[in-house]
C-alpha cells in the first residue's frame, strides 16, 4: 500500500533563491511524523511546498497520487489540513466563523454541527469566546484555534508549524496534550514542525532533521531521543 | 422648517442613489483594496440594456431581473478576462485600466445607443405617496430598494457559506486558500455583485437624471464619498455614508447661499478629504483590534 504522504527530490524556491536541496520521506497513515531543524533550515518551506504554496521540482505523493504542482486549494480539499506558521487567523471574524470557515468544503453536512461540539470539547475556551472577534484571543488561544480550525476540516493529514511558537510553557504543555489526544482519538495522521525538539520527539513517531534544505537524520523518534550523541551534536539539549 | 425637512427628504432621495453607487464600490474595494473608477460607467452600460429589453417589449420587472442577471455575469466575466491576468501588479496598472474601462463602456454605450438622452421609465406610480408633496413616490421606493438591497447583502454575508468565504478571502487570501476558499473566484464574485448592485443602481437613477452615457459622472464621486464616509469596507457604513451626503450635500446647497447648485459638487470632495484626514477608516469601518 501506498505511503499517506510521499516526498521525493523535493526542492523549493523563493524567486531565485532556492530553498530546499532534495527532501525526501515518507509518512504512515496514523503515525505523527516531526520535522527538526534549527531557524531557517527549511522546515515551514517544506510545509508549503506540500500544499503548493511556493514553486517546487520534485514530487509530492498523497495516497500515490502527485499533488505537486497543483493550487493550494485543491490540495487542502484532498484531505490536508496545514496549521500555518503564524496561525493565519481571520482577525476580524468571529471565533465560531474561523471554525466554520474550516468546515467550508466540506459536503457532509449534517455532521458537522457534531463536529463542533467535537472541537469545542478539546478547546473548552474556544467555546466561551466562541461570538467573539477572533484578533481579541491571546497567542494561545489563536494556536488553538488553529488547530481546531484544521480538526473542523476532517483532515487525513494535519501539518502543523511550531504550535509551541510564542507560548509560555505551560500552555504549551496543554497544547501538546491536546495533541496527543487528538491523535489517538481521531484517525488524522500529522506532520509536526518543531523547534522544541524535545517537546515534539516524545509525541513522535518518527522523526527528520534538516539543515540548510536538506534530511541530515532521519528514525524512529524513540531512537534519536535516547541517543546522547544525537541529541548533543544536533538538537542541543 | 418645513423647508428644512423637505430638502432632508430630498437629500435622503439623492442619498439614495449615492448609497447604491456606494454599495457597488465597496464590493469590489473589499475585495482588492482598490475603488473601481468605472463602477459609474459600468452601472450606465447595464441601464442601457434595461432600456434595450423594455424597447424590445419586456415587462419591467422582469427586464430589472434580467438585467440584474446580466450584470453579475458580465462583472464576473470582467474580473476574470481583464483583472485576472494583473492581479499582481502595483496599483497604479490597476487605476489604469479602471480608467480605460470608464472610457471604453462611455463610448461603447454612445457607439450603440447614441448620445442623445432617453426618459427611462419608473417602477412606482407618479402619484403622489399619501397625497404628501414633500417627497415623491419614486424618490421613496429607491430608499426603499436601496435599504433592502442592504439587507441581503448583509444577510448574504453574515448567514452564507459563499458570503463567509468573500469575507474570508478578502482579509485573508492565504489563510483562505489553506481552508480550501478558491479566492480567485471570490474576487469574481465580488465584481459580479458590484456591477449587479450598480445596475439596480443604475436603474433607479436613470428615472431621476435620464438616461445618456454620461449620467454616473458627477454621480460617482458622490457615491465614493459615501463609501469613504461609512468606510470603504462597510456595506452597512457605504449605505449610510451615501445617505449622509446626499442630506450634507442637500442642506448646505440650500442653506449656504455661497455653494448653491455650482459648488454642491465640491462638497463631496471636501467630504472625502475632511474623513481622510480625520477618521481614514470612516463611520462603521471595521479597524482590527488585534493581539499577537
Ligand atoms: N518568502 C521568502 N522569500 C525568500 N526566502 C525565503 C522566504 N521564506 C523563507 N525563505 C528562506 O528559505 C529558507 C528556509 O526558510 P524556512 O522559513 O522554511 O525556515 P524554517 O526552518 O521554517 O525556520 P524557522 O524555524 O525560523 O521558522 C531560509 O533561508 C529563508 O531565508
Ligand atoms: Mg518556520
Amino acid at each position: 500500500m501506498a505511503a499517506l504522504l510521499e516526498v521525493a527530490g523535493l526542492e523549493a524556491f523563493y524567486g531565485q533563491t532556492q530553498a530546499l536541496h532534495g527532501i525526501a520521506f515518507a509518512l504512515e497513515e496514523g503515525s505523527l511524523t516531526t520535522i527538526l531543524g534549527a531557524n531557517g533550515a527549511g522546515k515551514t518551506t517544506t510545509l508549503r511546498a506540500i500544499c503548493g504554496m511556493v514553486r517546487v521540482r520534485g514530487e509530492v505523493r498523497l495516497l500515490g497520487e502527485r499533488i505537486d504542482g497543483r493550487a493550494t486549494e485543491d490540495v487542502v480539499r484532498r484531505g490536508i489540513a496545514h496549521v500555518p506558521e503564524g496561525r493565519g487567523t481571520f482577525v476580524r471574524l468571529q471565533v465560531e466563523e474561523n471554525l466554520r470557515l474550516g468546515a467550508l468544503t466540506r459536503r457532509d453536512r449534517a455532521r458537522i454541527a457534531e463536529d463542533f461540539e467535537r472541537v469545542y470539547h478539546y478547546f473548552p475556551r474556544l467555546k466561551e469566546r466562541r461570538h467573539q472577534q477572533a484578533g481579541t484571543l491571546s497567542g494561545g488561544e489563536q494556536q488553538m484555534l488553529a488547530v481546531a480550525r484544521a480538526l473542523m476540516m476532517r483532515p487525513r493529514l494535519m501539518l502543523l508549524d511550531e504550535p509551541s511558537f510564542g507560548l509560555a510553557p505551560l500552555l504549551t504543555q496543554e497544547l501538546f496534550g491536546i495533541l496527543a489526544r487528538i491523535k489517538q482519538d481521531e484517525k488524522v495522521s500529522m506532520l509536526l514542525v518543531e523547534q522544541n525538539a524535545a517537546l515534539a520527539l516524545g509525541l513522535a513517531d518518527h522523526a527528520y532533521l534538516l539543515e540548510t534544505g536538506r534530511v541530515v537524520m532521519s528514525g524512529l523518534a524513540a531512537d534519536i531521543r535516547e541517543d546522547e550523541n544525537v541529541r548533543k551534536s544536533y538538537l542541543g539539549y | 422648517m418645513d423647508l428644512f425637512i423637505q430638502q432632508v427628504l430630498a437629500g435622503l432621495a439623492n442619498g439614495a442613489i449615492y448609497a447604491g453607487v456606494a454599495l457597488a464600490v465597496v464590493m469590489i474595494y473589499q475585495a482588492i483594496d482598490h475603488f473601481n473608477f468605472a463602477q459609474g460607467e459600468m452601472a450606465m452600460f447595464s441601464t442601457y440594456i434595461a432600456w434595450a429589453m423594455l424597447n424590445g417589449g419586456l415587462p419591467y420587472w422582469l427586464a430589472f431581473v434580467a438585467t440584474v442577471v446580466v450584470s453579475f455575469l458580465g462583472g464576473l466575466a470582467l474580473e476574470r478576462i481583464v483583472f485576472k491576468p494583473i492581479q499582481n501588479a502595483p496599483a497604479l496598472s490597476h487605476v489604469i485600466v479602471f480608467i480605460g474601462l470608464l472610457a471604453i463602456f462611455n463610448s461603447m454605450a454612445g457607439f450603440i445607443w447614441e448620445f442623445t438622452i432617453k426618459p427611462f421609465p419608473s417602477p412606482f406610480p407618479s402619484a403622489p405617496l399619501f397625497g404628501n408633496t414633500l417627497i415623491g413616490t419614486h424618490q421613496v421606493g429607491m430608499i426603499g430598494v436601496t435599504l433592502i438591497m442592504l439587507a441581503l447583502i448583509w444577510v448574504f454575508f453574515r448567514y452564507t457559506d459563499t458570503g463567509l468565504a468573500m469575507r474570508a478571502a478578502a482579509a485573508n487570501p492565504d489563510s483562505a486558500r489553506l481552508v480550501g476558499v478558491r479566492v480567485g473566484w471570490m474576487l469574481a464574485l465580488g465584481w459580479g455583485l458590484a456591477a449587479a448592485i450598480g445596475a439596480v443602481a443604475g436603474m433607479l437613477i436613470a428615472p431621476v437624471v435620464f438616461l445618456e452615457p454620461n449620467m454616473m459622472a458627477g454621480i460617482l464621486l458622490y457615491g465614493f464619498a459615501g463609501a469613504i464616509v461609512g468606510g470603504a469596507n462597510s456595506p452597512a457604513g457605504a449605505v449610510l455614508g451615501g445617505f449622509l451626503v446626499g442630506v450634507i450635500e442637500n442642506l448646505l446647497g440650500t442653506f449656504v447661499p455661497w455653494i448653491g447648485n455650482e459648488l454642491k459638487l465640491s462638497v463631496a470632495l471636501v467630504l472625502i478629504i475632511v474623513v481622510l484626514v480625520v477618521r481614514p477608516s470612516g463611520l462603521m469601518g471595521q479597524r482590527v483590534v488585534s493581539r499577537v
